[in-house]
């Protein structure tokens, strides 16, 4: 059905048929039309955030949370600016994302006039793609075309950018069809590589699983697949970051994350596996540590959509480009075929080693009876909300590290955190799009007091909508990571990195409308938790943790996966050739 | 002292030393880049090469099928074959791009460029620009008592080489267009 209408009604009418329940967005000129057809409905939700930036966070959490995507109304000029770092954090971690942005009206594009940015210029390469509109008989199907783009392939963020005039005047409504558009991503993947996995699979001696976020993207079924795969072949599997959840932290075969903060026994068994295979994930420098060394005895195999990923920075042997979901069917189908072949002996001996592995365990820090540690106030979260309908939300540092290591995740979707970008200030907003997509479900955004402070504007939005988030801050007034990288490389120059004239947060809680705690005992942290969880309504946490911790394990700069340090590196000396590692 | 090994006041170690060791042999690649001639489109070619550090040798634009709203892009571009590789791999992700074709490794493949190349002089050496004009197959389409403007059709290698017998000769200015480049046969 084809209906003549303002193009600001068309805005409106395209999210409607594109199944959009929730707009994250901020009102200014240039999109007042727009925000004129939101007053007229009631089909879409428009939660009103304190910055643009805030938006694109939140939205991305939305879209994280639920494998939908998310929406941002924003306007022209500081508008678009300031929802920049949330595209590049979107495009980094691969979630998509519809940013619609009020531009001048056509006739005034080019003029420097008021608010006036040249958004689609400066959003080019934070984008996975952005339009111009400046027709209004083209905005619908741009509009659909903009969904189709952001969700299919590897995910990301496109905007569409809306003149004024465009908003005022009428075209006609096209409803959405099966995109014409050439580009149609491949999902199915190359048979004979699959073939040649299943095979290295058949004869492996000891395999591994690195998955990542395209588990996740790839959607619920993905990650079913993933399990039946790892439990049918027996293999160990690690995930990084952005894919944690995809396995559940309680089976039998998970070796915890990887990388640059991961366990000890994920980074070993990466270092010593013959067969690595990589589903959907992009060998990050945070993974691979340094390149010449990464896993120098496996045979490689590379599961991606992004054709652009395979070789990028790893050298694969069976590079398969598809959708994670895909090629994990096919993969089960034909090694099911061929009869279910594993290496068992190898395998049981392999298993003995991760065994080994595991009993280092390289989680334990020095408990302290006096001071909350950062390790320990996670511990105790895990184990109070373990049972709850929970999500998590992170900002960066080593908070997030830790929330990274100490805290369990069961199922995809349950974990939303800046992985590729490393945004601190994207977990309060990330929470608040959470909480808006699950009413009923507990919301904790673990933090550091100094990422915390750079969108905790939000926390307006959060009361405005009475969206119950847990705000649970690890205050050690320090920018703990980078006073980690300064004692380790810098020759403990701590420049700049403390949080002076840091706010009373209990307060600030109260001023904002929700609830504040505060616990620097231990023997408080059980009924603080559990303060903040029975408490309807916003919380902010300020847990006051040990000041000096060092996240470990931790794969210094240039080194390979078997170097790690294992804790309290001021103390333990050496790291000894040859891959010896310390204890 | 701290465990890494890594003297007190040491600023130079970084975590993103990360380059991998694969050939590092420079080769020439001539690339071809059929899009869909959108608003931006060039932009975001060009943005790609900028944007990530790659070459950009030699590059042309033009509509090629005006009812189906495509252009070609040329790109010359040198890299390592790993960074070719990336090239075309990153080409090939932006969305308004249709085919990435890659010539000297699909080849045989015609390469020619235009230049067009202003010669002022006098006496001798206006007789000898004219006759060395006549090897190169080189046209004159324009001419003073003073000067000449020739115009020359070739691969990159034959313009240059014309362009070095000029500039004795008197080469004050230089026109080219960038190469246009098409697979041999069917």
């Amino acid at each position: 059905m084809t209906r003549e209408m303002t193009g600001a009604k068309m805005v409106i009418q395209a999210l409607k048929d594109q199944g959009v329940d929730t707009v994250f967005g901020y009102p200014g000129g240039a999109v007042l039309p727009i925000y004129d057809e939101i007053f007229l409905q009631n089909d879409i939700r428009h939660i009103l955030v304190r910055h643009e930036q805030g938006a694109v966070h939140a939205a991305e959490g939305y879209a994280r949370s639920t494998g939908k995507p998310g929406v941002v109304l924003v306007t022209s000029g500081p508008g678009a600016t300031n929802a920049v770092t949330g595209l590049t954090d979107a495009l980094l971690d691969s979630i998509p994302i519809i940013v619609l942005t009020g531009q001048v009206p056509t006739f005034m594009i080019g003029s420097d006039a008021f608010q006036e940015a040249d958004t689609v210029g400066i959003t080019r390469p934070c984008t996975k793609h952005n339009w111009l509109v400046k027709d209004t008989e083209k905005l619908s199907a741009t509009i659909h075309e903009a969904f189709h783009v952001a969700t299919s392939g590897r995910p990301g963020p496109v905007l569409v950018d809306i003149p004024k005039d465009v908003q005022f005047a009428t075209g006609t409504y096209q409803p959405p069809k099966p995109s014409a558009s050439h580009y149609q991503p491949r999902l199915k993947g190359d048979m004979e590589e699959i073939t040649e996995l299943v095979a290295a699979i058949e004869t492996a001696k000891r395999p591994v699983f690195y998955t990542g976020g395209g588990v996740i993207n790839s959607g619920p079924a993905a990650s079913q697949l993933l399990r039946e795969l790892v439990e049918a072949t027996g293999f160990p599997i690690t995930s990084t970051l952005m894919g944690l959840g995809a396995y559940p932290a309680s089976g039998p075969q998970w070796l915890g994350m990887l990388g640059m903060h991961g366990l000890y026994e994920a980074n070993m068994a990466m270092h010593d596996c013959d067969l690595l295979i990589n589903v959907g994930a992009r060998f990050d420098d945070r993974i691979t540590g340094r390149i010449d060394a990464f896993s120098p005895k496996s045979l490689k195999a590379h599961i991606d959509i992004d054709p652009s990923s395979i070789n990028k920075v790893i050298r694969v042997d069976i590079p398969i480009v598809g959708d994670v979901g895909h090629v994990l069917e096919d993969i089960l189908k034909v090694w099911k075929s061929r009869g279910r072949k594993t290496d068992r002996e190898a395998l049981a001996k392999w298993q003995g080693k991760i065994t080994e592995w595991r009993s280092v365990k390289c989680l334990t820090y020095t408990p302290s009876e006096t001071v909350i540690k950062p390790q320990y106030a996670l511990e105790r979260l895990e184990a109070l909300t373990k049972g709850h309908n929970r999500y998590i939300t992170t900002e960066v540092g080593q908070h997030q590290m830790w929330a990274a290591q100490f805290l369990g995740f069961e199922d995809p979707n349950r974990w939303m955190t800046s992985g590729g970008l490393g945004t601190m200030g994207y977990g309060v907003p990330a929470s608040i799009g959470v909480q808006v997509a699950h009413p009923e479900a507990l919301v904790i955004n673990v933090a550091g007091e100094a990422s915390w402070l750079m969108n905790m504007q939000e926390m307006g939005t959060a009361t405005q909508y009475r969206l119950p988030v847990k705000q649970f801050i690890l205050n050690n007034e320090r920018l703990g990571m980078v006073r980690q990288w300064q004692e380790l490389l810098h020759g403990e120059r701590y420049s700049q990195s403390w949080s002076e004239a840091l706010p009373d947060f209990v307060k600030l809680a109260e001023a904002f409308g929700g609830k504040g705690i505060r616990c620097s005992d231990p023997k408080d942290l059980d009924d603080a938790i559990m303060e903040m969880l029975d408490y309807d309504g916003p919380v902010i946490f300020d847990c006051l943790v040990e000041k000096h911790e060092n996240c470990f394990p931790m794969i210094p700069s240039g080194k390979a996966h078997n170097e790690m340090l294992l804790g309290n590196a001021e103390t333990q000396g050496v790291i000894q050739s040859g891959g010896a590692v310390l204890v | 002292m701290s465990a890494l090994h890594i003297k007190k006041g040491a600023t130079k170690h970084s975590a993103y030393n990360l380059r991998p060791n694969f050939s590092d042999v420079q080769e020439r690649h001539t690339i071809t880049v059929l899009v869909e001639n959108e608003p931006g489109v060039l932009a975001r070619v060009i943005g790609l090469f900028s944007g990530r550090g790659y070459n950009i040798d030699s590059l042309t634009v033009a509509e090629v099928d005006h009812t189906g709203h495509l252009s070609r892009i040329t790109v010359v571009t040198t890299g390592t074959p790993q960074v070719i590789e990336q090239i075309k791999a990153q080409l090939g992700r932006i969305v308004p791009v249709h085919e990435v074709t890659d010539l000297t490794v699909a080849g045989p493949f015609v390469e020619r460029e235009l230049a067009i190349v202003k010669v002022v002089g006098q006496g001798d050496k206006r007789v000898e620009a004219m006759r060395l004009a006549e090897i190169f197959r080189a046209k004159v389409v324009d001419t003073t008592l003073h000067s000449f403007i020739f115009e020359i059709t070739g691969t990159p290698d034959k313009i240059d080489a014309f362009a070095d017998l000029m500039r004795p000769l008197g080469l004050t200015k230089i026109a080219r267009t960038g190469v246009a480049a098409l697979l041999r046969g069917e």
